[in-house]
This record gives C-alpha cells, structure tokens and sequence, in this order.
C-alpha cells in the first residue's frame, strides 16, 4: 500500500505500522518501502513516517541516509515551525555517521532568528552528545551561547542542555544567572524545575551558607533534639520573631544574588505542578536561612492532596526535612493523620513523619492517635506503629512511662506480630533505664506463660537474664518453667534460655547450678546443630574445669558485659546529604548522573563574575548589582545595613515586576509606580532646596548622598556613592527609572551656571566651583564648529534676553555637574569625578567625551592609572584615556576619555587599575548628554518635526513655576539637561531645540509651548522613541522644578 | 529524562510501548511485575524501583500503570507529574483513560507522546496547543476523514507555542461567547468515635469552561479573598496582581481547566491574636453545642465579648461539618455475629438539603454476611472485598435514615479488635461551605458581552468517621 500514489491508502498502511511498533513488534522490515514516503506531501503521513524513521534508524542506518536530505531541505524552509521539526527528527535519528551534519544544524539553528528552533536546537543537544561524546567542547559553546538568550522558551532547555552535557562547567551560569532568575516566573513548568536545581547547586557553589553563624548557636537544641523545644513549639508566631531577632545578630550577609533567586522562586510554591513546588521547597531547604524555610511547608502539605504517587514522594522528603526542622511542619501536624483508606506505604510514611514532629507538647494528641492506629487491621502499619511509640518514647523522656504502660497492655493483644513487635520494643526501652522498670520486667516474665510467639518469648527472657539482678527471685523460677518446656521451644527461645541459664549461673549459681546443666545436657542433644554448639561453648565458658580456668574467669565479663542501648532513630536519619527532591533522594543511592551538593564554601568566590549589561533588566537587578559591587569595598559597614536593606528593597522590586507582568493589561500599577517615585522626586526637591544654603563643596556630597536615601537609610555611610552611576543602568524600560535619574538633573540644575544669564553670574559660580567645569587642559581640544552651534543656541536666547552677549561663555557648557566615580574612602586615598565635558571627542565623532578628574589625597603617590578590561553591554565602546603615570600626594590630573553609548542610557562599566589595586566603577550618563546640537532654520525644524510625527512623537504638559516663566531660565534649563541647540522660532511663547544623537545621529527635536499663564506643552519628536521619552522626563522636571 | 513508557493493563499485559531515545527491551518490566507481586495491592506499589541499569518510575491511574523508563538522575517528581499529565491528556482527548480507548486510538496516542516529550524532556504539554497539533477524534470528524481522505494531524502550525501566553490558541471564536466557573469544595475530615472532629479542611478548587472569542482578559474578584490561604494557580493567572489586590486576573485558555485550587484548612496559625480567637470559639462552640464543631473564628480582634465572638465565629466558621453518623458497630465475643447500626443526620448544612449521601464500610476480614434493613435507600455487601456500601440519597431531617441488623462473622474466628471506619460521600448543591464567594467577573480586551455563571457545589472529600 505504501507505493500506491493515494494519500489514503499510505496513511492507512502507515497507521498499522506505527500500531504494530506501539505494540513492540517489529517492523524494520518494511525500513525501505518507508523511507522512501519521506518527502511525502500529507502532513499525516510524513509525521508516522519520521516516527518510524527514529524509531528505527538505529539499526537500518545506511537507507536511513537515503532521508537525510530531506531534513537538510527543510533546514532552509523559510517557516520556522518546519525548520524546526525538521532539526528535531534529524537530531533524533540516531546513526554516528551524520554527526557532523548535525553539529552543522545545531550551529545554524543556535542563531536562527525564531526562538522555537532555537529551542529545538537546545533539545538537539544533548541528543548530539550521547551519540557522540567527542563533540563536547563544541557542544559547549553553542549551550554558552544559547544560554544567554533571552526567551524564556530556550531558557529551560538550554539549561536541561547544559545539566547533561557539561553540568561541571558552572562558570557558563555566572553571566546568566540573573537573567535566569528573572526569567524563571515565565518559564513553562518544566523549565523551571530543571533551572530549579542547577540554580540549587549553583548556589551552593557560589554563596555563603545562611546558616553559618546560625549553627553554633543552634547546635545545643540540635544536639538534645527533643529536649528543649520550647521556642519551636511555640509556632511561627516565635519563628517570625526568631526571623526578626536573626539578621541583627549575626554578622552574615547575604549576597543580594543569593537574595534574588529566593524572591523569585517564592511565587513558584504555589504553581500548579507538584515538580515545581518540591524544587521550590528543595531550594529553600537547602539554600535559605532557616528563618525563612518555614514558607515551604504550607506549599508541601497542599500537595498531600495530590494523587498517591506524589504523595509518597514529597512524604519522602517531608520525613527528611521533618528531622532537621521539625518547627517548620508542626503546625500542620494534623495533615498527616491517617485514614484507614491511605495505601499502607503512605501510612507507614506519614507514621514516619508524625513521629518525628512529636515532641513535648503535642505528643498526648499524637499519642492518641497511635492509639487508634494499632487497632487498625493493616498488621504491617499496627507494627510500624508500635515501633513509632517505641521512637517517641525514648525521644521524649516525660512519655516514657506511659508509652511502656501502652505497650505492656498491648502485649495481650491476641495478634502475633504486635505483641512480638511491642516486646521487641519494650525490650529496647527497658534497656535505656533497666532499673526502674522491674515490675515490667516481672510482668514480662509472667507473659511467658501466655505469649507463644517466640521472638517476643526470646525477648522476654533476655531480658530476664540481662537484669537478672533486678528479679533476682523470679528469674531461677522462669529458667525452671523454661527447662520443662524446653524440647517444645522454638530454636530461637531455645538459645536465649541457654543465654539465661548462663547467665543466672554466673550471678547465681547456688540456686541454678543444677537447672542450667540440665538445661545444657538437654541442648547438647537437640536436633539444631547452633543449639548444640551454643551449649557447648557456654558449658565450656561457665562451668570451671581444669583446661578451661583462664577463659571462664572472664566468663562473667563476657556475658554480663552492660550492653549499650540500641538509638532508635529515623532511616531518613541522614538522609538529607542528597539534594532533597532527587531519584537518590528517594532510593537513599547515588543514582547514575546524580550531581553532589556541594557544600558550602568556605569564603564567597568573588560576586562581580554575574555582572553583566542587559538593557532588558529591570530596577530590581540593577540595584542588586549596586550593592553587590559595594560589598567588596564595604564589606563592614554593609554589614550592618545589609538586612535592612535587603528587607527595603522587596517590596520595590515586586512593584517592579509587578507593573512588567500587568504591562500586558495596561493595569494601574505602572501608575502607582510613578507615583511613589513622583513622591520621592518631590522629597528630593524639599531637601536639595534645603541644602542650598550649605556650602556649595558640601552640598554637592550631600546631594549625592541623600540620592541614595529614599532607597537604603544608610545616610551614615557614604560608601554608596563609589557605585553611584552604575545603579540606573536601565533605562531602556520606562518604568524602571529610578530616582537617580530623576534627580541627577535636578542636582546638575544647581551647579550648572545659567548658560543664558549675564558673565558675572556664571563667573561667580564657576569661581566658586572652579574645577566642576572644564578644566583647562581639554579647551584647546573643542573644535570650532560645535561650538558656534552650541553658541548659535546660546545667542538664540541671549538676543530674546537682551542680555549682553559675554566671550567666557563661548566655553562650551558642560552638561551636569561633577559626579562621583570612585570616592576618596573607596579608593583609598583616591577620589575620581567625572563630568560630561560636551565636548565632541576628538577620536570618533560618536563617542560622548568625559572628563574624569583624579585627585591624590592619600599620603602615597598613586602610579600607573589606567583603564583595564572593560565590561561592556553589546554595542558600547570606550577610548580609554592615556596611562597616568603618577599621581602625588594631594596633586589632581584630568584626563579625557570617550564612551560610545550606543544612544542608550546604558551605565558604561570598566575596571579603573593602579598599579596595586583594581576598582569597579561605571559612568551613566544621562539622557541629555548622548546628543549634540544641531544648528538649523525654523523651516527645516517644521520639516523634519513633520516627518517624525505618531509614535515618534511624545507630548507632555506641564505647569511652568513663576520663577522659571522668563525666556532665559527656560533656555539655560533646557540646555543645562540636554545638549541640544535652540532654533530660531517667529512666536515669543515657543521654543524649539534640535539635536542629533551621537552614535546613530537620529534628530531630536524638542518643542516648548509656554503660555503666560504657565500652562506650557512639551514635544520631543525623535525617531528613538526611548530617548525621547526619557528626555521629555528629563526636561519636565528641569522645567517644574 | 524519560527513556520509553510502557502501558500496563492490570492483568500484567504491555499493551503500549514508546521509547524516546534507543529502544529498552520490554523485559525491564519484569522489575515492575515483581515488585506488583510483592505489593499485594496495587496502591502498594513503590512508584520508583531502581533495577540494574534503569530506574522504574510508574503511576497507576484508571486501572492502568504507566511505567517509565529512566536511566540518570531526574527529579522523580517531574516524571510522575509528566506521566499523570499524559493520562490527562489521553482522558481530555478520549473522554476516558481506559485500556480499550487507547487501543482504538493507538495512532493518536503515539502521535500526543511525540509531541509531548522530546528526547525524554517535555516539549508540548499544554492541552490547548497539543489539540492545535493533533486534533482530538469525534465522531463526525472520523466520518469526514473516511470521506475526504483528510488527516487529524492539524495542518495549521501551532502558533500558541511560540506567543507569550502558550496556553491560548490563537484565532478562538465562538457565536455564543460564556464563561462559568464551578466553585467546588470538598471536606476532608477525621472525626473519632466520639463525633469530635480531629481533622477538618476544606479544599477546594474553581474549574472554569471558558468559550469566550478572541484574546479576553478576565479578572475574578472575590467577596471574601482572605478565607484563601494557600493557593495553587494555572500558569495563566498573574500572580503579583493577586498578590497586591486579591484578584485573579488572567488570559484563559479556551475551554476547561482548572483555575485555581486551594485549601481552607482549620489549622489556622496566622498570628497570635488569630490563635487566641481559636480558643474563645472553639470553647465557646463546644458550650453551646454539645455535639461539638470545630470552627476557627477568623476575628480581626481579640477583645470582642464572647458574645460576639460567637456570633462572628458562626459567621465564619471555616470548616463546618454538614453530617453527624451515630453509629454502634459490636461484636460479640465468642459468638458469630454482630451489631451493626448506623443512623446519619444532617447538621450545619446551612439550609440547604444534603443529597447523594453514601457510605461506605470496609467490613474486617472475618465478616462473613450483614442483614441489615436500611429505613432509606439500598445498600450492598461485596463478600469478596468485605465492602459494604448504603447509597442513602438525600438526608430528610424528618425521618433520619439508618441502617441496622446483624453481621455474621466466621465462626470460630476471634472477634476483630476494630471497627471499620466509615467513609461518607455527600452532596450539597448551592453553596461553598467555606463561604466563598465571588463577587465579579470583569472582561478587558474584547467587546463582546459574555454570559458569565458561577456554580458552588460542596462534596465530602476524604470523609471517614472512626467508629
């Protein structure tokens, strides 16, 4: 049928051959009449036909070349869907001689422009590689190049990619791992678990446990375990105040990378797959402080709900966790009560699990319900029951009694296996503390009488001979009724009345001399050969003779040697070396591919490795990437902020991500944002105004400093400002503007001299910070065309001013004000500034030009200062400024550096080096200083606006205050935010500004319509729509400020 | 990760087999059918069993056991979850998960396993996009195909897969455009043999069916959000938006699934004044009510007069128990029979009537016959599997139903020590016991005006009474 032309008929032929593989029968016979539909039309049948194809490729592989090509074809199709199902079977076909040929698909499909075949490509991966290990190393570098992808549609499988191919080659995560972290909410279910786990042994590898100074404390309770539960028993109630108590105790601070991922994985406790919550719970456990591990347990207990075979695997890993933290389940102790309908291996289980929640307090409820438990009729779970009394027993000292009072009625219980289990366990017990419990120990010997199941018999008389001194009347009478039934007796019984025999001869022999040879010549002629033996050996040992004297004089030691009392613990005792959630978990084995936990190092590897530049990030990343580059020069004083800080910083970055999720709806949160960031503007603006009557040097920190307040409350250090421009690294999200941006004009407006007013009053300022503006070094560096724009601006609003028009200003004005790049304390002695000269940059015309100012204040000469390997996002470049040779004491230098920013407000990040010491720094620069003026007529102005209209256009209104109405402050505060030129403009109410972004050279026209009342419209017109919105941001604030 | 599945009938035939990478012959089950031995009960059967090269890892469901083949390291919760996924495909697709269906649909069920799992990782699961894949089998759609010589393989290219919301199908369209939601809760309980309740929760889940065109954002706000504490959501609910205003707000896929579940549990342990509240109701309840309830009060303040804490605690109970059994189950010593007498009542139903009410009883081993005389209803007694099971209908208060009689025990055998628990399955249609309600549904996105419904119906969950 498979060669007739009907569609049909193949589809038909080919439908009972894929039924008879699903069968497992085989078809490989057919191989040939099958391959050749290959190129089949009909969707229907090329799918059964590649089904067949990888089902039995393997061992046709020579006419499973004959389809090759077909793949290859479909490797080119335009549909990316094609592409890439046509990767998927090609990389499914498992024969060695293509390896090459699929090494080429992977490589191709890595980049291919669709993330679905990127994906497919991930997939093909590991599929690649257990054909042939060889490709390893190129392997490798596709996986690194996938996994800095951005969609979440790749990032699970890449990540599955890289656990089977190279899972020891953590270095490939570190520029990722924030990227994965905010990305794993929207990863689909699988994903998340696989990224889960590697993310679990990543973190492992790369933080300090929480846990570290914790563990000296907790290793007294840990130690007495059921002793002094009091603060656990107490509930959450007091674990949130041992939450609160905790960060201020100890020195230890988490990495805010460590941080992050626990806040981002939260959310996935209440995911629907029960795989993703116990990866969740499994991170937790292993990763978080113990104060916060308490959140899993609620997460845990919900999926008791689900179906058995889950159950059964997350009580699996409850009974472990159960152990270490036993406060975190005890509020939910009654979810793992029983019902007579749960299969016998999730009693046994939860029984587990119950017994290691009693303690002090709740062990009558539990009690209780053992109670009803070791009526049940499943036998199995009544003696896994008596075993868990047995367990809550010697744990808890205060139930002992009662549990032996239980116990000893259970031993007339008329079923075998639970009176035998109860004596087993009494007999455990009894030998804990032998000597309080004779009465037991008589009433157990009474049993004998009664009990015929001979462990529990066997028990009883061990028992009665190893605390023979105890029932020192009793037990010669026992020995006697047992010689009597001797022959009858089980072989196991027999051996232990020998033992007593022995043993009571040893202690008291005067009465038993004669029953114990009697029972002695009676072994010697029983049927089992170790009965036989034993009572040799034991008549030889006890009874004195001639040959025998130097072994019977330590006869007594040998038997009545005090015997240790067996521990009774938990078979999930020690359990939790194996990363909690895995196969080996379960098995309590190293499963094959399991990758060990590692423990936690001992010093943290150095954090900077995860700095990397992704516009797509959001605040949240940014900011963790702010303190993260503190710490390694404030490593002290964070240590005391760290907590509080970190707590502070929550509930910002969910609103964060928050209005990325609601972005879809376009709900109010992004508002909400604005609002909170409008407040803290207007905060800003009360206290810079403040500030204004302080110093001029000193306001300039101060400024700096409380940029810094509304975030962290760390007024007292000044440590921020080392970092301070690398924070708003992300503009690129609207919503994620942080305050420095908000402020930073606002601060520039203050040093910044009015460009438009009269000399006097630039001169003045510019006296006063002198070295704010620039230096004179680089003046012979501006070029004369620039600056007559700059100028034609200048004079556009110097002439509606009437002012004198003044030769100094001719200089061009430098854009913002200085900002710190590395303070004097972190830079041991020395303090680089940076300002944005304006200046074209004299090597590429699309680099902004920034000076940087070092001063010396340390007592030692700083050499060789440079730049050294920049870390930059793609598309920024640097021109690094020449190598300082030396740098003396108190003297300062200037140098020029340009910086590409590719038209983004990307923060530019570099390492500055001396010759001892490295430091991180980054320039941001602000909106307005990626641009130059343009100089053109009111004509060509209305041109361009024309063609830069729609989306490229943004609009705001604002309100202008009085004292900013008159024509020069608008001028001098538009310019001061952005380097644009004024265009000549007919009406008196309107002005207009042109520019040019520095690396694509998009225009950038801004419109001003001021009304006298002060009513006033703002259009910025720009074919980057993100700049434009920023720099309408930008000037607005200037404006109302 | 997963290496082949093979289906297993309970008579121990492989009926299906399927390997994702190189084929593992099917003597790796004889593992399997080992450990079923040792087992005895089918529940008892370990879900993983390590074997020599591989590891087993298998989920019965539906009389079926679906047995996967794993060779390395892998969560084995990921497979089990997978696995249960793909009966719940093969349920949505055939309407049932049986030994029969798949066997008439064997073409089908390979096609969906290789869609669903690529090289042993899972690749389409969500059923939205699987059925964009391969087209689910009606009755009218195979008559077409025998016609038309057409496929079920989907000949449009799912596109969900590659858009940000991978559980909606595009292009959704629909004359009558609806959305309801069934708000169903069952009670789990323990309630010991002097009726006072040892365990109590409620859980509780809202399956929507939505048939709404286009690309609708919905969000479903609740009169009393609070009463959920512990929440597990479909992937499409934006969790920050619940997180900040108690609101689920999400994209639905097209047609059932389930939205959220959640639990409502009487183990309330919010914080401390929350706990003191605990105790003044629960005394307070046990006062007034001799027959006894558990109910946590959910009291913003803990200074209330008892009085109203009361009247607050009966406005709130979170678990209130709607049945009460009277029970005396005996056996007499030395002789071969017993006393059975049952007698069920309503209680807390809040008004309304308690219909589908059956119980079931797993008598003890030696239990040979019942006579029992039930005043309503029938009931039957397996003497294979000694289950005994009363389907007494609606609860009357009038005339509460009983069953009563002797049971006839093998002669000779010593009398069992326990009585069997009762497991009770109820109904009641028209309410959420936990006292869930929702308030609204609000579409954005389309134009359209929805018929939107919302159903409550509370069940007995895992209900037993310990007698």
């Amino acid at each position: 049928m498979l060669d007739t032309n009907k569609d049909s008929l193949k589809l038909e032929a080919m439908k009972r051959i894929v039924a008879m593989i699903a069968r497992g029968k085989n078809a490989s016979d057919l191989f040939p009449a099958v391959v050749k539909n290959v190129a089949c039309k009909n969707i229907e049948v090329k799918k059964l036909v590649y089904v067949y194809l990888v089902r039995y490729a393997e061992e046709q592989q020579d006419l499973a070349l004959l389809s090759i090509s077909t793949f290859q074809r479909g490797l080119k199709d335009p549909n990316q869907l094609i592409r890439a199902s046509a990767l998927r079977v090609l990389s499914s076909i498992r024969v060695p001689i293509i390896v090459p040929i699929m090494m080429l698909a992977i490589k191709e499909a890595a980049s291919d422009m669709s993330p679905y075949v990127r994906k497919t490509a991930a997939h093909a991966i590991p599929k690649l590689y257990s054909l042939d290990s060889d490709q390893k190393d190129q392997l490798i570098e596709v996986i690194e190049k996938l996994l800095a992808d951005k969609t979440t549609l790749v990032a699970g499988s890449v990540v599955m990619a890289f656990e089977e191919v190279c899972p020891e080659r953590i270095d490939l995560i570190h520029k990722n791992y924030r990227k994965l972290c905010n990305l794993l909410i929207d990863v689909e279910e699988w994903g998340q678990v696989v990224i889960i786990s590697m993310l679990t042994r990543y973190a492992r590898t790369q933080f300090l446990s929480p846990t570290q100074n914790e563990s000296l404390l907790e290793e007294n309770p840990e130690k007495a375990f059921y002793g002094s539960e009091e603060d656990e028993a107490k509930g959450p109630g007091s674990e949130e105040a041992a939450a609160a108590a905790l960060p201020t105790r100890k020195p230890y601070v988490m990495d805010p990378d460590h941080r992050l991922l626990l806040r981002n994985t939260k959310p996935l406790l209440q995911s629907r797959s029960a795989a993703v919550v116990m990866a969740v719970a499994q991170l937790y456990f292993h990763l978080a402080p113990k104060a916060e591990v308490g959140v899993i347990a609620k997460a845990l207990v919900r999926l008791l709900r689900s179906h058995s075979e889950v159950q059964y695997v997350v009580l699996q890993n409850v009974a472990t966790m159960s152990i270490k933290r036993r406060g975190m389940f005890e509020p939910y102790l009654k979810s793992f009560y029983i019902r007579s309908t749960d299969p016998t291996q999730i009693k046994i289980l939860k029984l587990e699990v119950l017994t290691n929640l009693a303690n002090e307090t709740n062990i009558p409820t539990v009690l209780r319900e053992f109670q009803t438990y070791i009526r049940s009729m499943d036998k199995d779970f009544v003696a896994a029951t008596i075993q868990a009394i047995g367990r809550c027993a010697t744990n808890i000292g205060r139930v002992r009694d009662t549990c032996l009072n239980g116990l000893v009625q259970l031993l007339s219980n008329r079923d075998e296996l639970v009176v035998a289990e109860s004596v087993v366990v009494i007999k455990k017990l009894l030998q804990m503390q032998p000597a309080q419990h004779g009465e037991i120990i008589k009433h157990l010997a009474k049993l004998t009488d009664n009990i015929q199941v001979p462990m529990a018999r066997a028990s009883i008389l061990w028992l009665i001979g190893e605390y023979c001194e105890h029932v020192p009347r009793i037990a010669p009478d026992v020995l006697r009724k047992m010689a009597k039934s001797f022959t009858a007796e089980e072989d196991i019984v027999k051996l232990q009345v020998i033992n007593l025999a022995a043993k009571l001869y040893l202690t008291n022999s005067k009465q038993t001399k004669l029953l114990t040879q009697y029972v002695l010549s009676l072994a010697k002629y029983d049927q089992n050969y170790d009965i036989r033996d034993r009572a040799r050996f034991t008549r030889q040992l006890i009874v004195p003779s001639e040959q025998g004297g130097a072994l019977s004089r330590h006869a007594k030691k040998l038997f009545l040697a005090p015997k240790p009392a067996p521990v009774l613990e938990s078979s999930f005792k020690d359990r939790d070396h194996f990363q909690l959630g895995s196969l080996s978990h379960l098995l309590n084995a190293k499963a094959t591919g399991y990758q060990e936990l590692p423990d936690w190092p001992e010093e943290a590897p150095d954090p900077s490795v995860r700095n990397v530049e992704v516009p797509e990030w959001t605040k949240c990343s940014n900011r963790e990437k702010r303190k993260e580059k503190e710490k390694p020069f404030y490593s002290d004083s964070e240590g005391e902020s760290g907590p509080t800080e970190s707590a502070d910083s929550d509930p910002e970055s969910e609103s964060e991500s928050d209005s990325k999720s609601s972005s879809e709806s376009g709900s109010g949160e992004s508002s909400s944002e604005s609002d909170n960031e409008d407040q803290d503007e207007d905060e800003e603006k009360g206290r810079s105004s403040e500030s204004e009557q302080s110093e001029e040097e000193g306001e300039k920190k101060k400024m700096k400093k409380r940029k810094k307040v509304p975030e962290g409350q760390r007024e007292g250090s000044s440590s921020d400002e080392g970092s301070d421009s690398s924070s708003s690294s992300s503009e690129s999200e609207m919503t994620s503007d942080t305050e420095e941006e908000q402020v930073e004009p606002a601060s520039w407006r203050k040093k910044t001299p009015p460009s438009g007013k009269s000399a006097p009053a630039a001169k003045e300022i510019s006296l006063l910070d002198l070295e704010d503006f620039t230096p004179p070094s680089v003046q012979p560096l501006s070029p004369p065309t620039v600056v007559s724009t700059s100028l034609a601006a200048d004079l556009e609003g110097l002439t509606l001013t009437d002012s004198p028009l003044v030769p100094s200003l001719l200089s061009p004005v430098s854009g913002a004000g200085r900002q710190e790049l590395l303070h004097r304390v972190a830079g041991e002695g020395l303090a680089v500034d940076y300002t944005f000269s304006r200046q074209p940059f004299s090597g590429d015309p699309h680099m902004v030009s920034v000076h940087i100012h070092f001063s010396n204040s340390s007592d030692t000469p700083i050499k060789g200062l440079h730049v050294g390997t920049p870390k930059l996002p793609a598309g920024i470049s640097i021109q690094e400024f020449p190598e300082i040779e030396s740098l003396s004491p108190g003297e300062s230098t200037t140098a020029i550096m340009g910086i590409n920013f590719c038209d983004s407000t990307q923060a530019a990040n570099f390492q500055l080096c001396t010759q001892t010491r490295q430091f991180y720094v980054s320039i941001q620069p602000p909106v307005g200083e990626l641009m130059a003026p343009v100089f053109m007529s009111e004509n060509e102005f209305k041109k361009e606006q024309g063609k830069l209209t729609g989306m490229n256009e943004i609009t705001e209104k604002l309100t202008l205050p009085d004292a900013s109405r008159s024509d020069h402050v608008v001028v001098q505060k538009v310019t001061a935010t952005a380097n644009l030129g004024r265009v000549p403009c007919g009406t008196s109410d309107e002005y207009r500004f042109a520019g040019r972004t520095l690396t694509s050279g998009s225009l950038v026209l801004l419109t001003l319509d001021a009304r006298p009342t002060g009513a006033a419209q703002l259009t910025v017109n720009s074919e980057k729509m993100v700049i434009g919105t920023m720099l309408v941001k930008d000037v607005v604030q200037a404006l109302t400020q | 990760m997963i290496h082949s599945l093979f289906l297993i009938n309970c008579s121990g035939d492989i009926f299906l087999e399927k390997h994702w990478k190189s084929v593992v012959s099917q003597s790796v089950c004889d593992y399997f059918f080992e450990a079923q031995e040792k087992a005895a009960d089918v529940e008892n059967v370990p879900p993983v069993i390590s074997t020599p090269h591989h590891y087993l890892i298998s989920i019965y469901r539906d009389k079926l056991f679906f047995v996967s083949v794993i060779q390395t390291e892998v969560p084995p919760l990921f497979v089990i979850e997978f696995l249960h996924r793909v009966a719940d495909t093969f349920q949505d697709y055939f309407g049932e998960c049986s030994e029969a269906a798949i066997k008439d649909n064997v073409v089908i069920v390979y096609e969906l396993l290789e869609e669903m799992l690529d090289n042993g990782f899972p690749l389409a699961t969500e059923s939205n996009i699987l059925k964009e894949l391969i087209k689910p089998p009606t009755i009218l759609r195979s008559v077409v195909n025998s016609i038309t010589g057409s496929s079920n393989v989907g000949d449009t290219l799912p596109t969900g897969q590659l858009s940000n919301i991978p559980w909606r199908r595009a292009g959704v369209k629909y004359t009558n455009n609806e959305a309801y939601f069934d708000v169903v809760e069952e009670i789990d309980a323990i309630i010991d043999k002097s009726g006072s309740t040892v365990f109590a929760e409620i859980q509780g889940v809202i399956d929507a069916c939505i048939k709404l065109s286009g690309m609708p954002d919905l969000s479903l706000s609740f009169m009393n959000p609070r009463l959920l504490d512990d929440v597990s959501f479909h992937p499409c609910i934006r969790f920050k938006r619940w997180e900040s205003e108690r609101v689920l707000s999400f994209i639905p896929p097209d047609g059932n699934f389930r939205l959220i579940s959640y639990r409502v549990s009487s183990q309330k342990y919010v914080d401390g004044s929350t706990r003191i509240c605990h105790h003044i109701s629960v005394c307070w309840v046990e006062l007034t009510f001799p027959c006894f309830m558990l109910t946590v009060g959910y009291l913003n303040s803990s200074l209330l007069p008892l009085a109203m804490a009361h009247e607050e605690t009966r406005k709130n109970c979170l678990v209130a128990i709607p049945v009460y059994v009277k029970h005396s189950i005996s056996f007499k010593e030395n002789s071969s029979c017993g006393r059975f007498d049952v007698t069920i009542g309503p209680k807390q139903n809040m008004g309304k009537t308690i219909e589908g009410v059956t119980v079931t009883v797993h008598m003890p081993k030696v239990v040979l016959n019942m006579n029992l005389t039930p005043t309503q209803g029938s009931y039957t007694f397996d003497p294979v599997t000694k289950v005994l099971t009363w389907d007494v209908g609606k609860i009357t208060p009038q005339k509460l139903p009983s069953l009563k009689g002797l049971v006839n025990l093998q002669s000779g055998a010593p009398k069992p020590e326990e009585n069997p628990s009762l497991n009770i399955q109820f109904k009641i249609q028209q309410l959420a016991i936990s006292g869930l309600k929702v308030n609204r549904l609000d579409m954005y996105g389309e134009k359209y005006k929805p018929f939107k419904g919302v159903k409550y119906v509370t069940k007995a969950g895992k209900f037993q009474v310990r007698t």
